[in-house]
């Protein structure tokens, strides 16, 4: 059974696209999967230090593709699940040391020995980004709900469609109830209407997300998190579970919150 | 010397760019120039390419998407005459028979006025893309905020009007902006301006038209007036 292939990218930096990477990875290990990640930003490389495998590190992307070393010697084993490896981006080069070509030979090699092959996006449109896309079977595309994330996320769509890799699926992450309840934030329904494609996810702000990427110990981890319920749900939705969004109450009244309660049964 | 230029032909799918004979490394060379002279043209194309009998060898084939992808070109169909060259095509995942281009149709659907011409744009314009066009140009599906519409005509927006817009580019008092939903970022009637206020998130303007009045833009409701 060969791999699904999976970019997630964003356009804006700083949305959480290595967050979710790395989450979705460690969910779906638990769940028994088997998932290669690839950090395909070279030059700013960021999802060792959140899986935690930073100092592991020996051969990296740059490295198998100027054949210096075989594909399994740059894949680092997970330190919590046998079957999650991560193949580390180049510290010390730039994106120009990868084609998109490379990458397609590259994810070849591996598809028919695991489950999920999950890339982490660089932020922006150029090279970097165009390496990442095209192996992709499916590209998820991360946001915020602010405008200026949504301008971007935007913009990446329409290339992610010429590019004939969509539709694109979309998380929102960082959703902040209390200030969409006040007004000061879009909701999801607004970024919805904006950006036309399916929603997958919908990840709350959650302060246990930096702590969690200080010590390597991704959120879904945490069963005190629910960014990490969220992340989740998102792997369960990614497996073919239809998972209901969950709660934020941000429809703050009592009325609202205990009708949700009878509904929903509790989620 | 003298260097050749490609013929480049547009079809739906995108644009074909047909080489002819000589030194593989040399022909590619020449289309790398002759696209970097007009790179803005080109950049965001699908681009086929054909190639007559060369045999072209997956390294070089793919070093030719590389080299696209990297000016923003997406190298979608190779067609050609070898067999080995078809075979290498479909293994990088490209479409290798004439049969996927299909002429371009007339654009020009209505006419808005007697005389005028008109394009018709049936889908939503993303963050990033832009149409300039020399008569109106009608857009079924919303303008979204970083999209951009230039027309020498009016603009007609079946859809939510949140982009840049801007009418009667070369000098014509008389066109017009008209939203289903009407809240553009830029929006300006040959050389005026009109300096929108930022609508707070949920307001709403329906079936507007921005026109020119007594010297400056102002907004009517649409449909409502003869």
């Amino acid at each position: 059974m060969t791999a699904k292939i999976v970019t997630v990218t964003s356009g804006k930096g700083g949305v959480g696209k290595t967050t979710t990477t790395a989450n979705i990875a460690v969910a779906l290990a638990n769940m028994g999967q088997r998932v290669v990640c690839i950090d395909s930003d070279i030059g700013l490389r960021n999802l060792d230090v959140v899986l935690g495998l930073e100092n592991r590190i020996v051969y990296d992307l740059v490295d198998v593709v100027e054949k210096r070393c075989r594909i399994r010697q740059a894949m680092i084993r997970d330190k919590r699940f046998e079957e999650l490896f991560l193949i580390p981006a180049a510290q010390t080069r730039d994106k120009s040391a990868v084609s998109p070509t490379d990458m397609i030979t590259l994810v070849g090699e591996i598809k028919d020995e695991t489950d999920w092959v999950l890339i982490d996006s660089p932020a922006g449109i150029e090279r970097g980004f165009r390496n990442a896309i095209a192996p992709a079977g499916d590209v998820i595309v991360v946001t915020n709900p602010d405008i200026s994330a949504v301008r971007d996320a935007d913009r990446i769509i329409g290339i992610i469609e010429a590019e004939q890799k969509g539709p694109a699926k979309l998380i929102l992450n960082r959703v902040n109830a209390q200030l969409i309840q006040r007004g000061d934030m879009i909701n999801a329904d607004d970024v919805l209407e904006l950006l036309a494609v399916k929603l997958i996810g919908i990840v709350p702000e959650d302060e246990h997300v930096i702590i969690s990427t200080n010590v390597g110990k991704p959120v879904v981890l945490d069963h005190k998190s629910k960014a990490g319920m969220a992340f989740t749900n998102i792997a369960r939705r990614m497996m073919g579970d239809e998972v209901p969004f969950m709660d934020l109450e941000y429809k703050g009244d009592l009325i609202h919150r205990l009708s949700r309660v009878f509904k929903s049964g509790g989620n | 010397m003298t260097e050749k230029k490609f013929p480049v032909k547009g079809f739906r799918e995108g644009l074909l760019i047909s080489l002819g004979e000589g030194d593989w490394p040399d022909l590619i060379g020449n289309l790398m120039a002759q696209i970097d002279e007009r790179a803005e043209f080109f950049r965001g194309a699908k681009l086929a390419i054909d190639v007559n009998e060369h045999q072209i060898r997956a390294a070089e084939m793919g070093d030719l998407r590389n080299q696209l992808s990297d000016r923003g070109i997406t190298l979608f169909a190779i067609l050609g005459k070898s067999s080995t060259t078809q075979a290498v095509a479909e293994s990088l995942g490209l479409a290798t028979t004439k049969s996927v281009l299909r002429e371009n149709r007339d654009g020009f659907s209505h006419a808005l006025f007697e005389g005028e011409k008109a394009i018709l744009i049936q889908k939503t314009l993303r963050s990033g893309t832009s149409v300039k066009y020399t008569g109106s140009v009608v857009v079924d599906g919303d303008v979204n905020p970083g999209a951009k519409v230039e027309a020498n005509g009016s603009i007609y927006v079946w859809g939510k009007l949140r982009g840049s817009v801007h009418a009667g580019v070369e000098g014509s008092m008389d066109a017009v902006v008209c939203a289903l939903d009407f809240n553009p970022i830029t929006l300006r009637i040959a050389n005026l301006e009109k300096e929108e206020p930022k609508l707070k998130i949920k307001m709403r303007r329906s079936l507007c038209k921005a026109k020119v009045v007594d010297g400056s833009i102002r907004l009517v409701e649409w449909l409502s007036e003869k």
